[in-house]
């Protein structure tokens, strides 16, 4: 079967983003890019799922502008096979990207989709969910662990208080928790032979999608800011702050 | 325009993250708040449910196939009965972000999550960048489907509400997806993301045994909950769903003790919202002495076995 890999350029986890000054968004220009990433480990487990012999090709996907294309790359470093760039200018938003891979699911019938839980940007955690629904196919979200067999996926999922198991038909849409798996470094030798694998290009006015957006953003500011604090020199200190000063114990 | 909270239960009780939808949902219009209970023996959630003040009626929806929560299942109930509501909210919990999305994409309208601030009824806040920004966002969508991040409102009672309770009919369930089972933490503290005062422990700890030894006499003290950093997580001192950050639970309490925690920007997302941030680490230069209201810098291992002593 073919698994399908969305993965998203977003803002590097480490960098610490900054509020622009006319507050229309927060400043990324200049700033290190990197694939989100809850996707690279949603690759890592598709690059897995094909060494086990479960998957015949895996294929990455990225919605967005051409830079994208790197993070294509390195998906294909870790393993993916092909690669498809959604190129676009526009804002993409997460009911968009699911519309876009709606129409690349209908095309390629992948077994399994595998995306991120959420990317680390937008902090939304929709796309999969929204895939989902648009393709009507079921949903494990949250995934701590994968396996397939029978044509069907038994996932564990993190939820609240600890873990659930579901059993789902195949095709399916699994969203990746971050202690799936350990991604692997990319190595040398695979990033040049990640430049030879294909890449297409298409745009969303092939796919037949309208991605204009649904939200306006009127602004976007910095949080409140917490003042600064103290140090303390000893136990005894912090308790007596704890109880008379902050009144919390 | 009337307003319908999914409510999040165990079939026997409301789960607390549902009183705080109920108080972002009255705050998102001026029409009545309905509340859907769908579940599997769930008669006592839904009775509880009519109890919520400011909570107009409940639709309870009977069936095996909700038993678990099954995103497929609950969406389909939620969709049978969206038509009549301008906004449709869920508890930004892991059973609401499971299903919202669903119910948006089969409207066609874009959701908006973990919403921190009603502004309007069209016009809502919510963090982005791991709480590095605050983004203020407008829907033209006709139905808002929200989440809510439930630190962020005050819980409605629990009591002085007397809501009808109505049948709906419960939609069939989606045979492509089964629940197997599951394996719930035992805990008897209070649930993290309701605590008053949570003790949460880093990598410094060194291994789980450790963890336990030290972090556990404190809270016992506190009748805190335990919290703990993905670091800790992820070398195994401490189960997944203690986890505080961007990635595990958002927390808000009144007092988060932070030992042995580095501080780094995908911990601060979960905690920094807590009215008083107390810091134990031995690096004076580690972040997390930024946001700390308190901060002592000393060994963990001395400093907390002392602090149980001295409280």
């Amino acid at each position: 079967m073919k698994v399908l890999v969305p993965v998203k350029r977003v803002v590097d986890y480490n960098v610490k983003v900054r509020v622009k000054s006319d507050n229309t968004g927060v400043d990324i220009a200049n700033v290190k890019m990197s694939m989100n990433p809850f996707d690279e480990i949603a690759v890592e487990e598709a690059v897995r799922l094909k060494e086990k012999g479960i998957a015949t090709e895996v294929i990455a996907v990225s919605c967005g502008v051409q830079q994208c294309q790197e993070t294509l790359r390195t998906a294909m470093a870790i393993g993916a096979d092909r690669a498809i760039l959604v190129q676009t200018d526009e804002e993409l938003q997460p009911l968009a990207v699911a519309k876009l891979l709606n129409a690349l699911v209908a095309k390629e019938q992948p077994g399994l989709v595998i995306l991120g839980k959420q990317a680390i940007d937008d902090d939304a955690n929709q796309t999969g969910q929204m895939l989902a629904a648009l393709a009507d196919l079921p949903q494990a979200t949250f995934a701590s662990k994968v396996e397939v067999a029978d044509g069907k996926a038994q996932v564990t999922r993190e939820v609240d208080g600890g873990l659930e198991t579901l059993s789902i038909d195949l095709p399916a849409v699994v969203t990746t928790d971050l202690r799936l798996n350990e991604p692997r470094y990319v190595t040398l030798p695979n990033i040049m032979k990640a430049k030879k694998k294909p890449l297409d290009t298409v745009t969303p006015a092939d796919l037949g999608v309208d991605v204009a957006p649904r939200l306006k953003t009127l602004k976007v500011t910095e949080p409140p800011k917490r003042s600064a604090g103290v140090k303390v020199p000893d136990v005894a200190t912090l308790v007596q702050k704890l109880k008379t000063e902050a009144k919390v114990i | 325009m009337t307003v319908l909270v999914i409510a999040e239960h165990d079939n026997a009780s409301i789960k607390g993250a549902t009183l705080n939808t109920v108080t972002a949902a009255a705050a998102c219009a001026s029409g009545d708040v309905h509340v859907l209970v769908a579940g599997h023996n769930a008669a006592e959630a839904a009775k509880a449910a009519a109890h919520i003040a400011g909570v107009a009626k409940v639709l309870h929806a009977e069936g095996e196939q909700f038993a678990h929560g099954l995103a497929e299942n609950v969406a389909a109930q939620v969709l049978a009965i969206a038509g009549d509501y301008s906004h449709i909210l869920f508890p930004a919990t892991a059973g609401g972000k499971n299903v919202a999305p669903r119910v948006a994409a089969k409207l066609d309208v874009a959701q908006i999550s973990d919403i921190t601030k009603v502004d309007a009824a069209d016009t809502f806040e919510r963090p982005i960048y791991a709480g590095n920004a605050i983004a203020i966002v407008q829907s033209a969508d006709k139905v808002k489907v929200l989440t809510v991040r439930t630190t962020a409102f005050d819980p409605a009672a629990t009591s002085g509400g007397s809501a009808a309770v109505e049948t709906a009919n419960a939609v069939a369930a989606n045979a492509k997806s089964r629940f197997v089972g599951q394996e719930i933490a035992q805990n008897d503290r209070p649930e993290l993301t309701a605590a008053k005062i949570i003790v949460s422990g880093g990598r410094a700890l060194g291994s789980s045994e450790k963890f336990q030894e030290v972090m556990t006499p404190l809270a016992d003290k506190l009748g805190a909950a335990i919290g703990a950093s993905r670091a800790a997580v992820d070398a195994g001192y401490a189960p997944n769903d203690l986890q505080v950050g961007q990635t595990g639970k958002i927390v808000a309490p009144q007092l988060y003790i932070a030992a042995g925690i580095s501080g780094a920007i995908q911990h601060l997302a979960g905690m920094k919202d807590s009215k008083v941030i107390v810091a134990i680490n031995k690096d004076p230069e580690a972040p997390i002495f930024s946001v700390a209201d308190y901060g002592l810098e000393a060994d963990l291992f001395q400093a907390v076995p002392e602090l149980v002593k001295a409280l």
